[in-house]
């Protein structure tokens, strides 16, 4: 098995967009799309500075808000709550386990328990292998793919909408070129084939639209396809 | 003042910070659909988080209001929502770093703050209206576009608008 190790300062050149920036700076995507969101940010400083700008916006409208009435002793209630308490103890920093071949930033290392490398994969058909990581919401499923090097992917189209994060290797497609950092956004009007680059496995992040249940005969067939 | 609450404890500073944003940020969570009481409990919640965290606020990424409404909107997702925010760390050894080190912003990022907000309240009446629904409902676009009957394409484009003329008004002080 080979993986390509990129160079740890490269950057990004497919970034998010201003829409999926907006939600995330607000607050009101859910934990799936906000998991590979901030995942791109800690890989991509770009975006980290569009997030800044963005919850700029959201301090001058919370500046802007009419305050409300609070209750009766509020501030009584906080000042005893915080009392007898201790100044904040400094955050331990956290180093990535050493040896490791492909760094995994957090927030995504936090959910992880072993390696990229050293995860129980379940190969879902030749060449491609899937690890499944729980988020809240029952919309979205969130998932490591695993694609072997030079392997093409079976052609297919989306239920609503997919993101996906490239954290090893690469993959083409007749949209261009993804590597580590590069998100990548499609919906359904995206009919594609990914080829994952020659010169090592690729690993990707990626969340979607939670497929619809299907029941009977037709859609057991279908499942297969409609999962992935 | 966070940073006399960061630095010294100092609970006259606290008092001041909680008269000004407490208020706000009760306004914020009934605005997104708590009750009185809820908003209230996240409130006080988010100024105890204020407290506890405020030796990690450095002024030379954020003005006050703009962390402020980071530890709010958190709270609201962890409190109202149930879930977890995902979010990067920036002490991560395995973070991609800016290119060049970040100039020093003390001064500029409280300024950028007085700036945006005025910037803020030039805009027209309904592009403010439209960020407040992004920011303020607990929608993403999506959502917000089901709610307000509007297509999805529409939402999208006036949100931008808005913080294109935003930018443009920024960047023009
Ligand atoms: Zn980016």
């Amino acid at each position: 098995m080979s993986v390509r190790t990129d160079r740890a300062g490269s950057r990004p050149a497919h970034h998010l967009t201003d829409e999926l920036l907006v939600d995330y700076a607000a607050g009101a995507l859910g934990e799936a799309e906000s998991l590979v969101i901030a995942t791109h940010l800690a890989l991509c400083p770009a975006c980290r500075t569009a997030v800044a700008a963005l919850e700029d916006v959201g301090g001058a409208l919370l500046e802007g808000l009419a305050p409300a009435e609070l209750a009766t002793g509020s501030l009584d209630t906080v000042l005893a709550r915080i009392g007898g308490e201790a100044p904040a103890t400094p955050r331990v920093e956290r180093k990535p386990p050493s040896g490791d071949r492909i760094l995994v930033p957090e927030p995504l290392r936090g959910y992880l328990q072993a390696s990229l490398e050293e995860l129980p994969w379940k190969g879902l058909l030749p060449g491609l292998g899937m690890f499944e990581i729980a988020t809240a919401g029952k919309t979205r499923k969130t998932r490591l793919l695993r694609v072997k090097a030079g392997t093409p992917m079976p052609e297919h189209t989306h239920r609503g909408s997919e993101l996906t994060l490239v954290l090893a290797g690469g993959y083409s497609d007749e949209r261009g070129h993804f590597v580590r950092g590069d998100i990548d956004i499609t919906d359904d009007s995206v009919r594609h084939q990914p080829v994952a680059d020659s010169d090592g496995d690729c690993f990707c992040l990626t969340t979607t639209e939670a497929p619809l249940k299907l029941t009977g005969r037709i859609g057991r067939l279908l499942n297969p396809f409609v999962r992935f | 003042m966070v940073v006399a609450v960061g630095a010294r404890r100092d609970r006259q500073a606290f008092a001041a910070l909680f008269a000004h944003f407490a208020p706000r940020i009760k306004a914020y969570l009934m605005r997104s659909g708590c009750e009185a009481t809820a908003a209230e409990e996240v409130a006080q919640e988010a100024m105890v988080t204020l407290w506890r965290r405020a030796e990690t606020y450095d002024p030379r990424q954020a003005s006050a209001s703009t962390w402020v409404f980071t530890i709010a909107r958190n709270k609201r997702i962890d409190m109202v929502r149930r879930e977890r925010r995902p979010e990067f760390d920036p002490a991560d050894p395995a973070l991609v770093p800016e290119p060049d080190a970040p100039a020093d912003r003390v001064a500029e990022a409280a300024q950028e703050a007085t700036i945006v907000r005025a910037a803020l309240d030039r805009l027209p009446a309904e592009q403010q209206e439209m960020l407040r629904l992004a920011y303020f409902e607990d929608m993403p676009h999506s959502a917000i576009a089901e709610a307000c009957d509007l297509p999805l394409g529409t939402v999208k484009s006036r949100i931008r608008l808005a913080l294109a003329r935003l930018r443009k008004t920024v960047k023009e002080e």
